[in-house]
């Protein structure tokens, strides 16, 4: 048997046979331009800071919100299948947060979101948590904070 | 992610997904989508190099661009989870020969987890036990492999498991403060399981209790699928 995240046969095959939901159309939003938009990202990495979080057996399907400084987050992800020698050397290869810093600073991109957010990657069969529930109230919390494009990241 | 993207589209949201799983992209019509044939767990490619991490994040704000979607488009450089660099991570030499060797070397190793810690302010150790628990926690694993009941040490299903993640955790995020050269893909992972007595031991514990046919739930997420 090989290791499930090195071996590609069987991550396309994956990725071919997973059951998905269905979404009959395709809402498309336009942003502004990227250097006068505000940059929020979303991570399904499960990423939380101590004490909060993702718990082993964990079915509340919610999420965590990440303050824009923080950076002391662990990585609730925490299946041995896949490679997690990337985040412990850099936080940045699953949270790209210092380099949307980097271009704001730049003038890439128009501003930094004051909160990020993180849900768990296992949601249930049908996701209808996320599409019903925390999803809709997630982008109502960006909205608020006037969000305007959203990065969204896995493990 | 997918299913967010539509949601947060559908909100007034312009979104955009890096994923390496092209096809779930594509069958589930995500709005933008950049496409990294990155190994899993490494969205942005490579870890501590800013230039790289930066082009990626140019290019899917460049799918921002279009006018329609689903639009999905391939980052043009690739990375293997096969074939990076071994890590070059040396580790101590025994100091206590009347402790195990795992012990032995989780001990030796504790400055250095704790300069890694200090220096990325985050460790994902913590789900089961913390630092200053990882020697007694190799004591007991070690238990195991030498033929002691794996309950009768004092483990639960939950606490074994969240104990071998948080000693993989330690070990690999000190061997980022002691490797010479990049992270590549998987290397700290083959590092822990080849090269140092606590991966050895828990890999001989897995083995062990599944000799004693112990419940296949408990001892085969104790390490990667493929690992004997």
């Amino acid at each position: 048997m090989s290791i499930f995240g090195k071996d590609d046969q069987a991550i396309q095959k994956f990725a071919e046979t997973l059951p998905i939901p269905e979404f009959p159309q395709c809402s498309f939003s336009k942003s502004k331009p990227l250097a006068s938009a505000k940059i929020a990202i979303v991570t399904t990495a499960a990423l939380h800071q101590d004490g909060a979080g993702f718990e082993l057996g964990d079915s509340d399907y919610h999420y965590e919100t990440l303050s824009r400084s923080a950076r002391n987050l662990k990585l609730g992800h925490h299946s041995v299948n896949f490679d997690r020698g990337g985040f412990a050397a850099d936080i940045n290869v699953v949270y790209p947060i210092d380099r949307l810093e980097e271009m704001l600073s730049s003038g890439s991109i128009g501003a930094v979101a004051d909160t990020h957010y993180s849900f768990a990657g296992n949601q249930s069969a049908s996701v209808s948590e996320i599409r019903l529930d925390s999803g809709p109230h997630c982008a109502q919390q960006m909205l608020n904070e006037h969000v305007d494009v959203v990065l969204l990241t896995g493990t | 992610m997918c299913t967010l993207a539509h949601v947060f589209e559908a909100a007034g949201l312009a979104t955009v997904v890096l994923t390496p799983l092209r096809r779930i992209a594509e069958r589930m019509g995500v709005p933008r989508a950049l496409h990294t044939r990155f190994p899993l767990g490494l969205s942005l490619g490579k870890p501590s190099d800013t230039v790289f991490q930066t082009q990626v994040l140019q290019s899917a704000f460049e799918l921002l661009e279009e006018n329609a979607g689903p639009v999905i488009r391939d980052f043009p450089i690739s990375i293997s989870a096969t074939d990076g660099e071994p890590l070059q991570c040396a580790l101590p030499a025994r100091l206590n020969p009347g402790l195990h060797p795992a012990v032995d070397e989780a001990q030796a190793l504790r400055a250095a987890y704790e300069r890694a810690r200090e220096i990325s302010s985050k460790t994902s150790v913590g789900m089961r036990i913390h630092a200053e628990d990882i020697p007694e926690a190799l004591a007991k694993i070690a238990r195991i492999a030498d033929g002691e009941d794996w309950e009768t040490v004092g483990f639960s299903a939950e606490s074994i498991y969240g104990t071998a993640h948080d000693i993989r955790s330690y070990y690999e995020e000190l061997a980022c403060e002691l490797a010479e050269g990049p992270i590549a893909p998987w290397a700290t992972e083959q590092w822990f399981y080849e090269q140092t007595q606590a991966g050895q031991v828990i890999l001989k514990a897995r083995r062990a209790m599944r000799d004693k046919q112990v419940e296949q739930a408990v001892w085969f997420g104790l390490a990667p699928a493929g690992r004997p």
